[in-house]
């Protein structure tokens, strides 16, 4: 039997032609990438035809100035077949000017807060989704803290409040 | 608290039973040894808090163990751990609820100062938006620090405190750190690349 990336790999590339895809593994780990035309619908064929019928994870990765890389904000999706056991990592990349995505909260429910966590904290847009706006930062907070190139101190957000005195408390 | 035994017009027989003080001290008596505290505990320091009024340690040896959840009935908030930018409002806010006469205290480095936690979202120390009166250091404090907390707030409010809760009213100025520190303020020159350098002075000969 063929490992698994590979298996993927091979079935994916005959059930979209048009899909860019490579894969490798890593520790046991499966990572198959997809360009980013074709990730809704590869995410759908691995849904359903696949088994691949729990998405356990959604998050991003900023590479800015990372070695050897080539795009900015890397996507992964962790999916987990319940019937087997087997685990799935699908990435795709996405690039300063348009990060945008489409939702996969039409697959597995479960990207709902995912995806608005990784709008709240990288700025990634998904198209189609039903509430995107932040989840654990502050409605009024403008930047996305987990990007590189903002400073982990921030920029003054955590000094912006009022100051009581005591005598006007 | 004087005695007035030999006080001509007392009569006689009542006198060992009438002492003569001031408002203000019986205010104090009561007030100190009957505080009771506002758990705003947010973080690891919360648990420490828990210990110090639980059987080991008995705050209650000291007045001070009736932890009520609800700020409408505390003088004494207790800010123990880490508050965050999106916590502050809230702690601002039942700050503001509690009744007078309140006082605070900052329990643990993270509600001092932060702590190692210097980032994005913590708040560099509570003390720069609500006015503290007590410090305890430590991470987390022992409990027997924040016993002896409680005990220097007695103190302090058996010294000077008043009836009418002026001493409140003259403190008018932040009593925290400034706002913004001075490595911030330069992070903020270099984003904007203002050019605010010093102009270097070259002597003439
Ligand atoms: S001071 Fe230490 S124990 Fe207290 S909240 Fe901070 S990290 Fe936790």
């Amino acid at each position: 039997m063929k490992e698994l990336p590979a298996e993927i790999d091979y079935w994916l590339r005959s059930k979209l032609p048009a899909a860019q895809v490579s894969s490798s593994s890593f520790r046991g780990q499966s990572r198959v990438c997809v360009d980013r035309p074709n990730i809704w619908e590869s995410l759908r064929a691995l849904r359903d035809d696949a088994g691949f019928d729990m998405l356990f994870e959604l998050t991003a990765v900023d590479y800015l100035e990372y070695e050897g890389a080539r795009d900015r904000f890397g996507i992964v999706y962790g999916l987990l077949s319940i019937d087997t056991g087997k685990r799935l990592i699908v990435k795709t990349f996405v690039n300063e000017p348009d990060l945008v995505l489409p939702t996969v909260t039409d697959l597995w429910k479960s990207a709902d807060w995912m995806e608005r966590e990784v709008y709240d904290m990288f700025g990634i847009v998904f198209t189609g989704h039903p509430n995107l706006k932040r989840l654990l930062l502050p409605t009024e907070f403008t930047s996305f803290p987990l990007r590189k190139d903002y400073p982990v101190k921030g920029r003054g957000e955590r000094h912006n409040f009022p100051i009581i005195t005591r005598a006007e408390s | 608290m004087a005695s007035p035994m030999n006080s001509p017009g007392v009569p006689s027989g009542l006198g060992e039973n009438v002492l003569l003080t001031k408002l203000d001290d019986v205010a104090n008596w009561a007030r100190a040894n009957s505080l009771w505290p506002m758990p705003f505990a947010t973080a690891c320091c919360g648990i420490e808090l828990m210990a110090t009024a639980s059987s080991r340690f008995d705050l209650s040896r000291f007045g001070a163990e009736v932890m009520r959840f609800t700020p409408r009935q505390c003088d004494l908030m207790i800010v123990a751990g880490r508050v965050v930018m999106k916590m502050l409002p809230v702690l601002q806010r039942i700050w503001l609820q509690m009744p007078e006469p309140k006082w605070c205290i900052s329990m643990g480095a993270c509600a001092c100062s932060g702590g190692v936690f210097d980032t994005y979202a913590v708040v560099q120390g509570v003390d720069r938006f609500l006015p503290v009166d007590i410090y305890v250091p430590g991470c987390p404090p022992r409990p027997e620090q924040l016993i002896q907390a409680v005990l220097d707030l007695q103190s302090r409010i058996k010294s000077g405190g008043t009836f009418t809760g002026k001493e409140f009213s003259l403190r008018i100025l932040p009593e925290g750190p400034p706002r913004f520190e001075p490595d911030e303020i330069q992070r903020f020159q270099d984003r904007n690349e203002l050019d605010l350098k010093r102009p270097t002075y070259t002597p003439e000969h």
